[in-house]
């Protein structure tokens, strides 16, 4: 059996006793990759030889030594394009690395490539890329999710033992759901932003993706702390997440909320949920219905206040400094039109409109300063419901992967698609998905589990016991 | 019908930090183009900004030093606009949260250039009210070549205070005095080196003109970008009668931005108010609110220095100095500082301030560094010469030595010989020989003509090559030409 195909947990235990070298595990990633990338094109950008020179000096005593992880092509590394998935940063070489690149350099890792995603994190299906889409690898006529498609693709299809995402408003979580693997959003501010070329700041995370919880612990562990570069970032040390893992869930009380169960919702998504539920309930869990009133505002709220801060935080991208700049300009006016034209893409260009005009004078207090009032309410529902509970369980998407080209058409549609885990950022929470289940026509659906702030420990237990009771988590994809 | 004007000011400061507001990058002037760069203060993808704690509390000293209050808690703001000296294409500044609020300065009349100081308004010690004072970062320098433009984002991110004024002044003089006044209490604070030739200060001035009476402000139009006190003064005086010219032959105002040629002595449109900016501030998410009252305010209290106007008072009243010498040395704090140093080692603190300011002041070297002579060989000598045992000339003298060789007054007045001769037995044989060797000038003294007295002197202060107390020569003449 390839390597490939291992979790972190059993790598390093392999490695550790000398029974794998990196180079070999290196070397298995890439044929793995040349065999099935040309399907699933996880990926915008690898550097072999560099994973392989840094194979060779691996530190295995190291907590991720010699683990071959993939990053989202959002988060810089010193040396290498940092394209966001945008014509605009063509040519682009990111001259830093972001602190958790960092963090995992320190940790042992070997960096294998860049996964695509959706230009600049915008979407929901990893088809707004400018490098072409990315399939999910069970079924390759449907879409991995999204922003953060490239990563859970890489990760599901055994191109990579594991991934770093960016989750704004579901990016890690929703494509983990549709592709079958374990997607993490942290806490707000527990993982340093510092080198994630940012979306929308006060939402943005950046999480691990991977094939088990146990593994998610031990990536969060390698990245997550504080790091002075930093404002937004947690001054609260990280613990050990993978302290809790393997504790009995009995007597925990899970929160339930019914407007997560109203209809839109798959059937097939529906039944799987609640038979996950029931399972908790089975580990000894104590359910309880709960309530957040809020949550119909919560895709309102979100499309206003990260739009607001995209169209700052993309202004940057304007031809001057860096990147691509349109050829044959009379003015300044026109450079920067004509580049910004060229360069993003209509998604892109959608958000920047939206969040320009909601952030416009006579505008401002009726959209901006309304959404964030709306999302005090939101964070307002979620603490009032942790009072009852330790843990929020929900499906992490309301339907299942759907097929490419399926809503590119129709944006409200799309947005749908992070119905259910857009709250959890607007008000800062970590969250966790996992499978739970297949659809008939064997497409993975996800279970998320919510907890409260600086509560990961909490949901990855919860996580790890549901995974070690079942054994969704072992299926692979055929790839035909 | 006489017009007025009313102006109001947006002062930029460059504070004193080591390095910039957001980032590690030195915070210094006239390096090479772009050698002071990192991610985050070009902007690059993913950079993130970490407030200069330095430049927050020189903030808040600035606002402390001129009376505003510091609310509890100031945010930082995105300000969007596009430039291509701006990296981001927003910059981080203050919107409705900045650091202090209110406020006021008082124009003393010797802030009032040298030409205005004597009229009324000079001598009223008006105030002028602040509306805040907040902190932001700089943007780059474009330079604009004859075939492209270059620009050198050395300055990009650098700490910029803005002290906005409200339109509480009506001449160019007082905008001069403002001016000249807050320059000097920002390097009592040493919150900015105020360097104009460094662009540590840069000014926009908002003016308007109305008829005398009426209530109503009239329209408003904007200069950009002054960058010298002097130069203010001249745009303002300028625009102001531009713009009566305009009211009073009939025209309007419209409302613009200006941009001033000091070469040309005119003010030139920037663009009118149809391109005004819609800046779309909001809340910037990557940086927290500050809470201003524990550490920060601590800090800038702890700074707070004695101010300029104090200290003049304070130099009036406990050396006895006129009002004059007081604000001249308030003005050079070293100068000052030196001073007050120097005055423990003197009875004659007056004296002090005569040789400081007269004798020191033009022999001193470049460079002073307070340093360079002991204070107390200053005092020494300020008491040698009020003592009477030298004059004041020799006092030169001896200065000029120990600026070169710093070694005690005393030392260098007995090695040149230069005691004065006070004594009334050794001057009273001298004056004696005077009156018996000139008899003419004796004859024209006694025949009403005072001024023959001098010639007496002269004779006496040749004899002693010029060490007897002048003053005493004199009474002594006196009384013996009175004997009959």
């Amino acid at each position: 059996m390839s390597l490939a195909f291992a979790t972190i947990q059993e790598l390093r235990r392999r490695l550790r006793a000398k029974e794998v070298h990196p180079r070999e595990l290196v070397e298995a990633l890439l044929d793995r990759i040349s065999s099935v990338d040309p399907k699933v094109k996880a990926y915008n950008y690898l550097h072999p030889e560099r994973a392989l020179e840094s194979a060779q000096k691996a530190d295995i005593s190291l907590p991720l030594g010699g683990v071959p992880i993939a990053i989202k092509d959002l988060i810089n590394v010193r040396g290498e394009p940092c394209t966001c998935a945008s014509r605009i940063l063509e040519g682009y070489i990111a001259p830093y690395d972001a602190t958790v690149i960092e963090r995992l350099r320190a940790a042992g890792a070997i960096l294998l490539g860049r996964t695509n995603m959706d230009e600049f994190a915008m979407g929901s299906s990893t088809e707004n890329s400018a490098w072409g889409v990315t399939r999910n690898p069970w079924d390759l006529s449907r879409v991995p999710g999204g922003s953060s498609g490239g990563s859970a693709a890489a990760v599901a299809a055994h191109e990579a033992i594991a991934a770093l995402g960016s989750d704004t408003g579901g990016s890690i979580r929703q494509p983990a759901s549709f592709c079958g693997c374990v997607g993490l959003k942290p806490t707000y501010g527990r993982v340093s932003r510092y080198g994630l070329t940012a979306f929308a700041s006060s939402l943005d995370q950046i999480g691990p993706l991977t094939k088990t919880v146990a593994d998610a612990a031990l990536v969060l562990e390698s990245i997550a702390g504080v790091d002075p570069r930093d404002n937004t970032c947690d001054p609260t040390p990280a613990p050990s997440f993978s302290a809790k893992l393997g504790e009995e869930i009995r007597g925990m009380t899970l929160g339930i909320p019914k407007e997560y169960f109203v209809s839109g919702i798959d059937p097939e998504v529906e039944d799987a949920t609640r038979q996950a539920i029931s399972h908790l309930e089975g580990l000894g869990a104590t359910l309880r219905e709960i309530s957040l009133p809020h949550t119909a505002y919560s895709i309102a709220s979100y499309y206003l206040v990260a739009t607001a801060e995209a169209s700052a935080n993309l202004a940057r991208f304007d031809g001057m400094r860096y990147g691509r700049r349109a050829k044959e300009c009379d003015d300044l006016l026109e450079t920067y039109g004509r580049t910004r034209d060229e360069g993003f893409g209509r998604e892109v260009k959608r958000r920047i409109l939206l969040g320009t005009y909601a952030l416009s004078s006579g505008y401002y207090d009726a959209y901006y300063l309304r959404a964030q009032k709306v999302r005090m309410r939101i964070r307002e529902d979620f603490l009032a419901a942790f009072r009852d509970c330790q843990a929020i369980v929900t499906p992490t998407s309301p339907t299942p992967a759907f097929r490419l080209g399926e809503r590119a058409e129709d944006p409200l549609q799309m947005y749908l698609a992070d119905i259910f885990t857009i709250a959890v950022n607007l008000a800062g929470l970590c969250a966790i998905s996992l499978p739970c289940g297949f659809t008939r026509s064997g497409l993975p659906i996800g279970l998320q589990i919510i907890g409260p702030m600086r509560q990961e420990e909490t949901i990855l237990q919860v996580g790890y016991a549901y995974e070690q009771s079942t054994d969704w988590h072992t299926l692979r994809p055929s790839l035909s | 019908m006489t017009y007025e004007a009313i102006i109001g000011l947006e002062v930029h400061v460059q504070l004193k930090t080591q390095t910039k507001l957001f980032c590690g990058c030195r915070n210094e002037f006239g390096a090479e183009p772009n050698s002071h760069l990192c991610p985050i203060c070009l902007g690059l993808p993913g950079a993130l900004p970490v407030a200069n704690e330095e430049a927050v509390i020189l903030t808040i000293l600035t606002g402390l030093m001129l009376g505003s209050t510091i609310p509890p808690r100031a945010k930082f703001d995105r300000k969007n606009y596009f430039y291509p000296d701006m990296p981001k294409n927003y910059q981080i500044s203050q919107y409705d949260q900045p650091l202090c609020l209110g406020g006021g300065v008082i124009l003393p009349a010797l802030s009032f250039p040298k030409d205005a100081q004597k009229e009324a308004q000079a001598l009223a010690n008006k105030k002028v009210r602040l509306v805040r004072i907040h902190l932001e970062e700089d943007v780059g320098k474009s330079f604009h070549l004859e075939r492209c433009s270059g620009i050198d984002f050395n300055r990009a991110g650098t700490p910029l205070m803005e002290i906005v004024t409200e339109a509480d002044l009506t001449t160019p003089e007082e905008a001069f005095a403002l001016l000249t006044t807050l320059r000097e209490i920002l390097r009592y604070g040493k919150v900015s080196d105020v360097d104009m030739e460094k662009g540590q200060l840069r000014c926009d001035v908002n003016i308007s003109v109305r008829p005398v009476g009426t209530e109503a402000f009239g329209t408003k139009r904007e200069i950009k970008n002054l960058n010298s006190i002097s130069a203010v003064r001249r745009a303002l005086k300028h625009e102001i009668q531009a713009q009566i010219e305009l009211v009073s032959s009939g025209g309007r105002v419209v409302q613009q931005t200006m941009r001033w040629d000091d070469a040309r002595g005119e003010t030139i449109p920037m663009r009118t108010k149809e391109q005004a900016h819609d800046y779309r501030y909001f809340p910037d998410p990557d940086l927290l609110p500050i809470q201003t009252q524990g550490h920060l305010r601590g800090e800038a209290e702890r700074r707070l220095p004695e101010l300029p106007e104090r200290k003049k008072s304070r130099l009036c009243q406990t050396y006895g100095l006129s009002e004059y010498q007081a604000s001249v040395l308030a003005a050079d704090l070293p100068l000052a500082d030196y001073f007050e140093q120097a005055a423990r080692s003197t009875r004659n603190p007056v004296a002090l301030a005569n040789l400081t300011l007269n004798d020191y002041l033009a022999l001193r070297p470049e460079t002073p560094g307070p340093a360079s002579v002991p204070p107390e060989y200053l005092g020494e000598l300020a008491d040698l010469v009020s003592e009477g045992q030298i004059n004041s000339r020799q006092g030169r003298e001896v200065l000029a030595i120990l600026l070169q060789t710093h070694r005690p007054p005393r030392e260098i007045a007995r090695e040149r010989g230069l005691t004065q001769i006070s004594d009334a037995q050794a001057l009273d044989a001298f004056c004696r020989e005077a009156i018996s060797a000139n008899p003419k000038s004796v004859a024209d003294y006694k025949a009403g003509k005072a001024a023959a007295i001098n010639a007496l002197k002269g004779f006496v202060m040749k004899k002693t090559r010029g060490q007897a107390n002048p003053q005493r020569i004199h009474e002594l003449l006196e009384s013996l030409l009175r004997e009959p």
